[in-house]
């Protein structure tokens, strides 16, 4: 265990799991005609800006009308797909009954088909979250993230792929259960991958026809203006979410695990990987709804079946009961993460070698973390 | 009173469903074009927000009117949106509102005549102390609010070839479907004998008591009769002899509580006996000879049997089960058991096969059993 992990006994990690699970149980007991307003609130609110910016799209002769267009479908795509989309998939609205806001049966305005995406992320990113060789959000199977992926040449080309998956982020989602490097490499066979690749090519071309086919046709000679403005909301939607998620997981200060060290977890020790693993934003409550809460890195990765407007007021208990009990609670706003997530892909590039000797001219100081990620062997 | 709302229609006896033509607007809305714009969330979700009530594929009903027919009832006038195929008398719905943010859905039966001019259906509910959405009906239901519906389901109708004579008997709230037959039959301008026979605890219990009289002295052919079993009189609960003095040969409908259908069905015809039991069947939960363990297969989660209903369990380990009338009318809560033993608290028939369907809202455990839930 390095210095930065706080030392804890078994009885605290036992006390700080049971404090958690009454803020859980709390919040649970609560939930009601609050939550439901909220997210229909919202629901309202997108759909409003998604008809809205596609209307203006079609008057794309007056060039600021295009422009707002762009923004409002931009702006839609965001809260569907973070607010709306993702939140409502963890089933965090599953309580309701209510069947458009079940999260086994909603879709979203993505590529990726919500059933593939509730595996690769409900199941597998959110049960094994940073853990080394586990967590295939740990560079999406394309870019280096973690000291512990061994390098290679391959990955000097890291903060290439990093922009390219920053724009076509939403494929790289919908792309992300088939496990690209492994087929690759021959370890998976493709005609396993058969029923994920159907399932892709459905959602995806259903997509792919509404906004790069039907609304451009129906626009008649506006076509090109439309289906530009289309490719750019799926674009700024795509760096936006690069964005917020990739200043969840890796900003400097974050712990990865291995294996060994987790594979006997009590409650407790699971709340602690989440809660190291994990770094929140700071902002406004607008930039908190944009983020679709996800700003509240932490506690969605505590409580992900929780709906997300509430963690905010949860993340005042929770930052309380880290201060009682020790334990570091990574949080800061979004240019000085989102700066260290850029540094951490650029540094990985570079062999570990390298990097040894870069870190310790006295230029490159500033540019370097403060402490390595250090990772956890021991819980 | 019943000629105001329904019109007699003595050549028709399929329902009227006013709703059922498609306009231009439903052509386009409900086409394909519109689908692949309107993907992934569908026509639906956008139309809903202009309108609650407003849906392409989806059955919903405003509510036109409230009234309290008495002090522990409600009677809800509907106007479903086009989906609605229609019913036949006798039959139910599934009617969903949202209380506190959580939908939750029964089973009630529509007591207008199906031929009613003007397509609206009426639903009549009485709150008793643990009817949560009867409660909530009672309390909160107002004209513009839209609720969720199903298709009208449910055995319990009249043969399409009408029977001359006919006995529709009732308890308490099992009023709703035979309202619904006598209402229908007016309509049709039946002419053979029909005998209304009411069972209810006191006068002021009865929600279409004054529609009654008056089609009895409207109609030569139709006799009501009232029984008001705590009223002391000459007569208490059912027994042969009121059925022997209605008809002796007619078809007989009856809805209402389990004990009542015993009674009607002990005397009379089994083949010209239909019914529909009304009243949630009273579970005997026997905590202290419960035993065993409930599984939810598909949740992973385990309990020991608490000797309540296999949904009562689930609800209580937390799991949402789709669910309607919970007395085993509706069939919405139908599941799979993957093994072990259940008793139907209604029938008490016992099935113990593995992989059969059960309807989780009648069964109780006899032992430990697997789900998949």
């Amino acid at each position: 265990m390095t210095d930065t992990v706080p030392n804890l006994t078994p009885e605290q990690l036992d006390t700080f799991g049971r404090e958690l699970d009454a803020i859980r149980q709390r919040a649970l007991d609560d939930l009601g005609e609050r939550d439901l307003d909220y997210i229909r609130r919202i629901i309202r609110v997108q759909r409003g800006l998604e008809v809205t910016g596609r209307g203006l799209m079609f008057a794309s002769f007056i060039p600021p009308a295009w422009l707002a267009g762009v923004t409002a479908l931009s702006l839609s795509k965001i809260l569907d797909n973070m607010e709306i989309g993702h939140n409502v998939m963890h089933g965090q609205y599953d309580w309701t009954g209510d069947p458009a806001l079940s999260g086994h049966g909603f879709e979203w305005d993505t590529t990726c088909p919500s059933d593939q995406w509730r595996h690769s992320h409900n199941y597998m990113h959110h049960t094994h979250t940073n853990i080394v060789g586990k967590d295939r959000d740990l560079g999406y199977g394309i870019l280096r993230m973690s000291e512990e992926q061994r390098w290679n040449p391959y990955y000097l080309g890291n903060p290439v792929y990093a922009v390219l998956l920053a724009v076509f982020f939403e494929w790289g989602v919908a792309m992300h259960d088939l496990e690209v490097e492994r087929l690759a490499s021959g370890d998976v066979d493709w005609g396993e991958k058969r029923d994920l690749l159907a399932g892709i090519w459905r959602k995806a071309s259903r997509q792919v026809l509404k906004d790069y086919v039907l609304f451009p046709v129906l626009a008649g000679p506006q076509a090109p203006l439309v289906l530009a403005g289309n490719a750019t909301a799926n674009i700024v939607r795509n760096l936006w979410t690069f964005t917020i998620i990739f200043c969840g997981h890796f900003p400097s200060g974050v712990v990865e695990f291995s294996e060994e060290a987790t594979a006997e977890e009590t409650r407790g020790e699971w709340y602690f990987r989440q809660l190291l693993g994990s770094a929140n934003l700071t902002g406004s409550k607008l930039f908190h709804i944009m983020a679709g809460n996800l700003s509240h890195q932490i506690e969605h990765h505590l409580f992900p079946d929780i709906p997300a407007h509430r963690y905010a007021e949860i993340a005042v208990e929770v930052s309380e009961l880290c201060a009682r009990f020790g334990i570091p609670y990574n949080s800061g706003p979004l240019g000085k993460q989102f700066g260290s997530v850029v540094k951490k892909i650029c540094r990985l590039a570079l062999p570990d070698r390298l990097r040894g000797v870069a870190r310790a001219k006295p230029a490159d100081a500033p540019t370097a973390p403060t402490q390595p990620e250090p990772v956890l062997v021991a819980a | 009173m019943y000629t105001e709302t329904s019109t007699t229609h003595p050549n028709s006896r399929r329902p009227f469903v006013p709703f059922q033509r498609r306009g231009l607007g439903h052509r386009i809305l409900g086409s394909g074009l519109i689908d692949a714009l309107a993907a992934p969330h569908g026509v639906d979700r956008y139309l809903e927000l202009i309108r609650p009530g407003w849906s392409i594929n989806e059955l919903r009903a405003e509510i036109t009117a409230v009234h309290h027919p008495a002090p522990d009832s409600v009677t809800l006038t509907l106007r479903p949106n086009h989906v609605w195929r229609g019913f036949e008398a006798g039959q139910f719905v599934r009617c969903t509102v949202e209380i506190d943010g959580v939908k939750r859905a029964r089973c009630y039966s529509p007591a207008s005549s199906v031929h009613r001019r003007d397509g609206l259906i009426e639903l009549t509910a009485r709150a008793h102390p643990e009817g949560l959405v009867s409660g909530f009906l009672h309390d909160h239901a107002a004209p513009g609010m839209v609720v969720g519906l199903e298709q009208a389901a449910g055995d319990f109708v009249m043969p399409s070839e009408r029977p001359d004579d006919i006995v529709l008997i009732s308890g308490g709230s099992g009023i709703t479907p035979v309202m619904s037959m006598l209402r229908t039959l007016l309509d049709e301008g039946h002419r053979g004998a029909v005998s209304f026979l009411h069972y209810a605890r006191t006068p002021d219990r009865v929600p279409y008591a004054r529609e009654l009289m008056e089609i009895a002295a409207q109609a030569a052919n139709v006799s009501i009769d009232f029984v008001y079993t705590r009223e002391g009189g000459h007569r208490g609960h059912f027994c042969a002899d009121h059925l022997r003095a209605l008809a002796p040969d007619a078809h007989t409908f009856v809805c209402g509580p389990p004990g009542l259908i015993d009674a009607v069905r002990a005397d009379g015809d089994p083949d010209h006996v239909h019914s529909e039991s009304f009243v949630p069947p009273a579970v005997t939960i026997d905590t202290d000879d419960a035993v065993g363990a409930v599984s939810f297969a598909r949740s992973g989660l385990d309990a020991p049997n608490t000797g309540a209903t296999l949904l009562e369990q689930a609800e209580a380990a937390g799991l949402k089960p789709a669910h309607g009338c919970r007395m085993g009318i509706c069939h919405t809560c139908t599941c799979r058991k993957l093994a072990g033993s259940v008793r139907h608290v209604v029938t008490g028939e016992i099935s113990s096969a593995e992989d059969v369907d059960i309807q989780i809202c009648v069964s109780v455990p006899t032992g430990s059993v697997a789900l998949n839930l």
